[in-house]
């Protein structure tokens, strides 16, 4: 045991319909950012910074719900949140309601080293960006068409729009099952590939832990929302033992204090690091649906989630690597 | 068995030299909440409308850190937060960031009920009040002379503090050191809480505040936070006070009851064994279980409390011990 692992996600719960192309689109940036976390692990950075270098290139890509490509507000803006956390210490930094950050996660990490505090949000969040001299973009940087569609849809269904989809029939012919019913997610037919929250967590050599989770949040959301991706313990949580990041919907995630219950069944129970995720994800979530990924201090990583997939990364430093969507 | 109820003022460096014009009133205020609590529990209300109750009376009290009352932040302003728990349902509330909220508690009640949310902040949050119609008042209402005062010493001091006054000191880290007193002996008030369990084992916790005195804008602390300041499941209730940030890391709430149920600890027993995970002179917690057990357990050098159970025991304490048996 030992060696490095990370693990990345680009959300819980896929829109089984989902276009080829646009799976392989989705493989092809998680195999990208395992590749820049590996190669930075390899450099023997420690697993916080590997974890932002990560988490950055996922919210610069507009592909998910993060930074650029967010989902929207009711208002059609965008306001991003973030967190991340140091485990050897569990110093931890989160922000929320960004409307200009290029990088939520980068402005969490300065939170964590810079400030007194762990969790800066909106105006107070946006004045400590421009003295920490971040980079700043206008609002519409990160409004993508895609989502500007989404938006619609999701306003003409009246209903907000979870970053996931879930199938409400059975696994036989899924595909003409769905034409014929379509997806449901709250109420609201699915036929188009929605955006998702992004994380990473991390164990480097020295067998440090590190989690960092980045999102747009809910499309339609109402503003000010606040979801699971900044609050620690919830989205995101990192500790001796384990880092973690969770994805899906977020009032499951936040009742069940996700994160946490990961890290706590182990410290607490003894449990491995598998065995904990499956424990929280069979037994945590009720009626919810969410994901999660997370590695040891032992250099093992696990995901774990009871949508239908997730956009999901891991590799660890005995050349074992894997990049799923089922 | 039957219902117990417990309430916090705050934790904090207290100091035994309190004068009596200070230690009176908030006596006469814990007592008073007391007695609200426990007239409610008798006329059969669900903890959950007990919990709101009583802090809705120490967010009136213009003694305790929350709502009227509520410490400044840098900009001389006030910015209050809360969060609220149903234990069987796990069902939660939140809100950050308010400025003419007269009950932050009752609005994150409304989030919870009201919305297909669990948190709001700030502009949003406000938003939401106008449209509920929930009481508020120009901002300057909340702010109390005292707390002019705390933040003027905060800021010579150049530091943010638990929302207590101390002699000046140059570690700003050090919040607990040296414990001396000021010429004037003013008292500690902290965040507020209540934790309510009814004869059926219905569980609930609520917390309050205005946070932290000079805090930069934005800074959201632990009172906000489900697993932080606020947590209630089927095993126990619980609401945190202290030092936000140590609270967020160490998800204080949460353990208290992850710990009973994965180590199989008494609810004091767990209590105990959570506050002692926090560096010294940073937290404390009320909580009760689901049999009708109170605990009351702090590291600092006081925590302004109230308990009381079915069974005849009631209890109104600023010191004594740190484990608090009944």
């Amino acid at each position: 045991m030992g060696g490095w692992g990370i693990a990345v996600h680009g959300g819980a719960g896929v829109d089984p319909n989902l276009p080829k192309e646009r799976q392989e689109e989705a493989k092809r940036l998680l195999t990208r950012c395992l590749d820049i976390g590996i190669s930075a692990l390899r450099s023997n950075l420690s697993a916080i910074d590997v974890v932002e270098l990560v988490v950055r290139q996922l919210e610069t890509d507009p592909l998910f719900n993060s930074g650029r490509g967010s989902a929207l507000t009711e208002n059609g803006t965008v306001e991003m949140e973030a967190s991340i956390m140091d485990g050897p210490k569990r110093r931890c930094g989160a922000v929320s309601g960004l409307s200009t950050v290029k990088n939520p996660v980068s402005l969490a990490r300065l939170v964590m080293d810079k400030s007194p505090h762990s969790y800066l949000a909106f105006l107070g969040a946006e004045e400590f960006a421009k003295k920490q001299g971040v980079e700043l973009v206008d609002n519409e940087y990160f409004i993508t068409e895609d989502n500007v569609g989404m938006l619609k849809l999701a306003k003409e269904a009246n209903s907000i729009l979870f970053d996931y989809r879930i199938p409400t029939i059975g696994t036989c012919g899924a595909g003409a099952a769905a034409m014929d019913n379509p997806l449901q997610m709250n109420g609201l037919p699915i036929s188009v590939y929605a955006p998702e929250t992004v994380g990473c967590v991390v164990v480097d050599k020295e067998g440090r832990c590190a989690a960092a989770t980045s999102t747009g949040g809910l499309m339609n959301k109402m503003t000010g929302r606040i979801g699971d991706s900044p609050l620690i313990g919830s989205g995101t949580y990192a500790c001796e033992l384990c880092g973690v990041s969770c994805t899906g919907e977020g009032e499951a995630i936040i009742r069940s204090t996700l994160a946490r219950e990961v890290a706590a069944v182990m410290e607490y129970k003894g449990l491995r690091l598998h065995e904990a995720v499956d424990f929280v994800i069979k037994n945590r979530l009720d009626e919810g649906k969410a994901g999660v990924i997370a590695v040891s201090k032992n250099g093992e990583v696990a995901c774990g989630f009871n949508t239908t997939g997730m956009f999901r990364g891991c590799a660890t430093e005995d050349g074992f690597m894997e990049v799923g969507v089922w | 068995m039957g219902w117990a109820i417990a309430l916090h003022g705050g934790a904090g460096d207290i100091p035994r030299s309190l004068p009596p014009e200070l230690r009176l009133p908030r006596e006469a205020g814990l007592r008073h909440c007391l007695d609200v609590g426990i007239a409610a529990l008798k006329a059969h209300k669900h903890p959950l409308d007990v919990v709101e109750l009583v802090v809705r009376e120490l967010e009136n009290h213009p003694h305790f850190n929350a709502g009227k009352g509520s410490v400044l932040t840098c900009s001389g302003t006030v910015e209050m937060e809360a969060s609220i728990m149903d234990g069987k349902s796990k069902r939660c509330g939140a809100v950050s960031g308010l400025s003419t909220v007269v009950n932050a508690v009752s609005l994150a009640r409304l989030v919870m009920e009201k919305t297909p949310h669990i948190y709001l902040g700030f502009h949003g949050a406000e938003a939401f009040a106008r449209e509920q119609g929930v009481e508020t008042a120009d901002p300057s209402y909340f702010i109390t002379p005292e707390n002019i005062v705390r933040l003027k010493q905060a800021q010579e001091a150049n530091r943010v503090q638990i929302d207590y006054t101390q002699p000046i000191q140059k570690e700003p880290n050090d919040a607990a050191a040296a414990g001396a007193r000021i010429p004037n002996g003013d008292s500690q008030i902290g965040t507020v809480g209540c934790v309510a369990v009814d004869g059926e084992g219905n569980l609930a916790s609520a917390t309050s505040t205005g946070g932290l005195v000079n805090k930069m804008a934005g800074r959201i602390g632990d009172s906000p936070i489900i697993g932080a300041g606020t947590y209630a499941n089927h095993i126990c209730a619980v609401s945190a006070t202290g030092k936000g940030e140590a609270m967020i890391r160490g998800t204080v709430a949460r353990d208290v009851a992850a710990v009973m149920e994965f180590k199989g600890l008494s609810l004091k027993e767990a209590a105990a064994y959570v506050i002692d995970q926090v560096p010294p002179g940073n937290a404390g917690l009320v909580a009760v279980s689901s049999t009708g057990e109170i605990a009351t357990v702090y590291n600092t050098a006081g925590m302004f409390r109230a308990s009381a159970s079915e069974d005849g025991y009631s209890e109104i304490s600023i010191w004594d011990s740190p484990i608090n048996f009944m």
